[in-house]
């Protein structure tokens, strides 16, 4: 493995107090990030949140204005250029030529990235029956469409077979099918060595990654294992079932112990502060209007944790109810 | 400078520039109607000014002087006079525009070497008078003076196109004019419609490097360019019998570094452009100046001098005095270095700045 100053070979990414600052925007505020090799790691955050501008920070496409960043042991932005090397990226729009063909793309990409010619041959062919491109490999990239662009983009991003894969939220344009067919590339990718930082704002993709950061406003709010951050929640989730939700809703929105309410169908989803002490006198508020209303704890989702992680930190600072 | 790269960015711009019907129809179409435009169309040349002769010498050798002014049909006798104060009345209510005074002594004067004829030209119009200072120095007037100790300097124009055609002038000089607009275009938008369509932010995470990009970029549009060149000199030649005088080789050299000036000043356009709007109108920043302070429209020499100094800093300026050197005075590029170095210069440095200017980086 490559020396590096702070000799962590377990490590893919690790980056240091970086912010960006865009005029008096500053989209990226101190943030620390750890992301282990041969791991799928989760990048959450609203949009906005400044998710695409760390990872092109990550990559050397940005300079942070300030903080220190290593990948695959390289200094950023000063390394950059080795690293890009030894890395695939996938932008969030897509940006490959749409006026030339799956396999032209395909091959422009297989020469830049410094394979020779009879490697370039070999490893388009591959890629091609490996995405499923075989009976439409002539194809204009511009007439396909998004789950195609997607799964394009992606055998493109790893046509050196790049140690590292960062990608800017590959599945946002694309059915819920698709989605699962990328996922399965992504952990093919992982299970043969690969690290892959993916953002996203799906919360089932959010649930299959080895590890998450979520970011808001540009800060990271948290980050641990799916399961670290569910159980940090225990105890704040709550599921009122009723046949009048909406009236319900207004009640429990205005207790102040409550960070947050989502409906789906006849239930209510709530989040609470931690230790939150007012559950029997919210249940006697909302039974005085639905007798038949039913109150119970229930396990924490990643759902949960976005919500307290993006809407919650104080109470005061909570969406107003819809 | 890695070939393979260099040479895959080179191929993947041929397969999109052989799709995109509108700039292929461009690079034929835009000279095709120029030619037809400037050849038919504008007539730049002055013909049949309104004059006035008077011949107060009346000898056959001064009548056979008026009588070669008007051959050229560049001025027409509207108005007699019998002295040179009868012109300038006639001037002066605007009857005519050029009055041709012989004065009588013209005969004494001849022997003597002196001035021989008097060119009064209104001098308002500024076409007018520049017609009249051409006619003033048409050869006709040396042979009949006899000597050279008073030739007045001979123009180019005149002396090389003694007919005064307009196609003739304006042909070779469009060749630039074409390239200058097209070139210069052409690579500035290509390169910020690859930034506005995001493909620059997936090309600048590969090892490619920005020589490679700039350089595989170009190399197509040279290509194109000399296409261009091809049918302008092939319609100039077949219908309007532009003449090339020099070798044909000097003259796509010629065209050869003004491709290579204008794509390199469209790469530095494009690494400061943030639109394709924005890359047009620099383009036309550079494109009106060319057009009116190269030679192309007007005359170097009549230019003041700070005009004059921003037209050296044009490639097309130099093109010009290239172009019409080789093809209308047979000249070879040997003989106009001046030129050859000033277009390898600019090209040099232009280059230069534009693959320092651009960044790997989206910041
Ligand atoms: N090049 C830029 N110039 C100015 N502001 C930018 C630029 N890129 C991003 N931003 C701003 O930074 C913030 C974070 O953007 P981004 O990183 O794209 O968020 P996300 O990817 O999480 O949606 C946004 O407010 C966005 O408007
Ligand atoms: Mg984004």
């Amino acid at each position: 493995m490559s020396i590096s100053g702070h000799g962590d070979a377990s490590l893919a990414i690790r980056a240091r107090g970086i912010s960006r600052r865009f005029g008096s925007l500053l989209a990226v505020d101190r943030v620390d990030l750890d992301v282990p090799r041969a791991a799928v790691y989760g990048f959450l955050g609203p949009n906005g949140s400044g998710k695409s501008t760390t990872i092109r920070m990550l990559c050397g496409l940005l300079m942070p204005s300030a903080g220190t960043i290593e990948v695959l042991g390289l200094r950023v932005p000063e390394q950059a250029e080795q690293l890009k090397q030894r890395m695939g990226y996938m932008t969030q729009r897509f940006s490959l030529f749409e006026d030339l063909s799956i396999r032209e793309n395909l091959n422009f990409m297989a020469t830049v990235q410094g394979l020779d010619r009879t490697a370039a041959r070999k490893r388009v062919a591959a890629l091609i029956a490996q995405y499923h491109f075989g009976d439409r490999a002539g194809q204009l990239a511009g007439t396909l469409s998004g789950g195609q662009r997607q799964r394009l983009a992606l055998a493109c991003a790893v046509v050196h077979e790049p140690e590292l894969l960062l990608l800017d939220e590959p599945t946002s344009a694309v059915d819920p099918e698709s989605r699962r067919d990328f996922w399965e590339k992504l952990f093919d990718l992982a299970d043969a060595g690969t690290t892959i930082l993916v953002s996203s704002h799906y919360m089932d993709e959010a649930e299959r990654c080895h590890r998450l950061a979520i970011l808001d406003h540009g800060r990271l709010v948290a980050d641990g294992t799916p399961a670290e951050l569910s159980a940090a929640l225990e105890g704040r989730a709550l599921l009122v079932r009723s046949v009048a939700p909406r009236r319900l809703r207004e009640i429990i929105t205005a207790d102040t112990g409550v960070v947050s309410v989502a409906q789906i169908g006849n239930e209510l989803r709530v989040l609470t502060i931690p230790d939150y002490r007012g559950l029997a006198v919210l249940s006697a508020a909302l039974r005085s209007i639905d007798a038949e209303a039913q109150v119970e704890r229930v396990k924490p989702t990643l759902e949960d944790v976005f919500v307290a992680a993006t809407q919650g930190r104080t109470p005061e600072s909570r969406t107003p109810p819809q | 400078m890695n070939l393979h790269r260099l040479g895959a960015i080179v191929s993947k711009e041929l397969r999109q520039l052989r799709r995109d019907r509108m700039t292929l129809g461009m690079v034929i179409g835009i000279p095709v109607l120029q030619l037809l435009l400037f050849g038919f169309a504008i007539n730049m040349d002055v013909r049949r000014l309104p004059a006035a002769i008077a011949d107060e010498s009346a000898t056959s050798a001064s009548r056979a002087i008026v009588q070669d002014l008007l051959a050229t049909e560049v001025i027409q006798q509207v108005a007699t006079a019998r002295t040179a104060d009868e012109l300038v009345e006639l001037l002066r209510q605007g009857r005519i525009s050029v009055g041709i005074a012989i004065p009588h002594d013209f005969e004494r004067r001849r022997g003597e070497g002196r001035e021989l004829i008097q060119v009064m030209v209104d001098g308002s119009d500024s076409v007018v008078q520049s017609a009249a200072r051409q006619l003033a120095q048409l050869p006709i007037l040396q042979a009949q003076t006899g000597g050279s100790q008073m030739a007045a300097p001979i123009s180019v124009l005149s002396f090389y196109n003694p007919e005064r055609r307009s196609p003739v002038n304006i042909v070779p000089g469009l060749i630039g004019v074409i390239l200058t607009l097209t070139m210069v275009l052409f690579t500035s938008i290509a390169i910020v419609r690859e930034r506005e369509r995001g493909n620059m932010e997936l090309l600048i995470t590969t090892p490619v490097t920005s020589a490679e990009l700039m350089i595989g970029k170009v190399l197509p549009y040279i290509g194109l360019g000399l296409i261009q060149t091809s049918v302008v000199l092939l319609l100039g030649v077949w219908i309007f019998a532009v003449p090339i005088r020099g070798s044909v080789l000097d003259v796509y050299l010629s065209a050869l570094l003004l491709i290579a000036a204008n794509l390199s000043l469209g790469l530095l356009i494009s690494t400061q452009a943030r639109t394709q709007f924005q890359a047009m109108q620099m383009t036309f920043f550079v494109f009106l100046p060319s057009i009116l302070l190269s030679g192309f429209m007007f005359p170097f020499a009549g230019m003041p001098a700070f005009a004059q100094w921003i037209a050296q800093l044009l490639p097309l300026t130099h093109f010009i005095r290239l172009i019409r050197g080789v093809m209308l005075r047979g000249a070879s590029l040997g003989e106009l270095m001046p030129s050859v170095l000033a277009l390898l210069v600019f090209t040099t440095i232009m280059m230069a700045l534009a693959i320092l200017k651009f960044r790997k980086r989206l910041d």
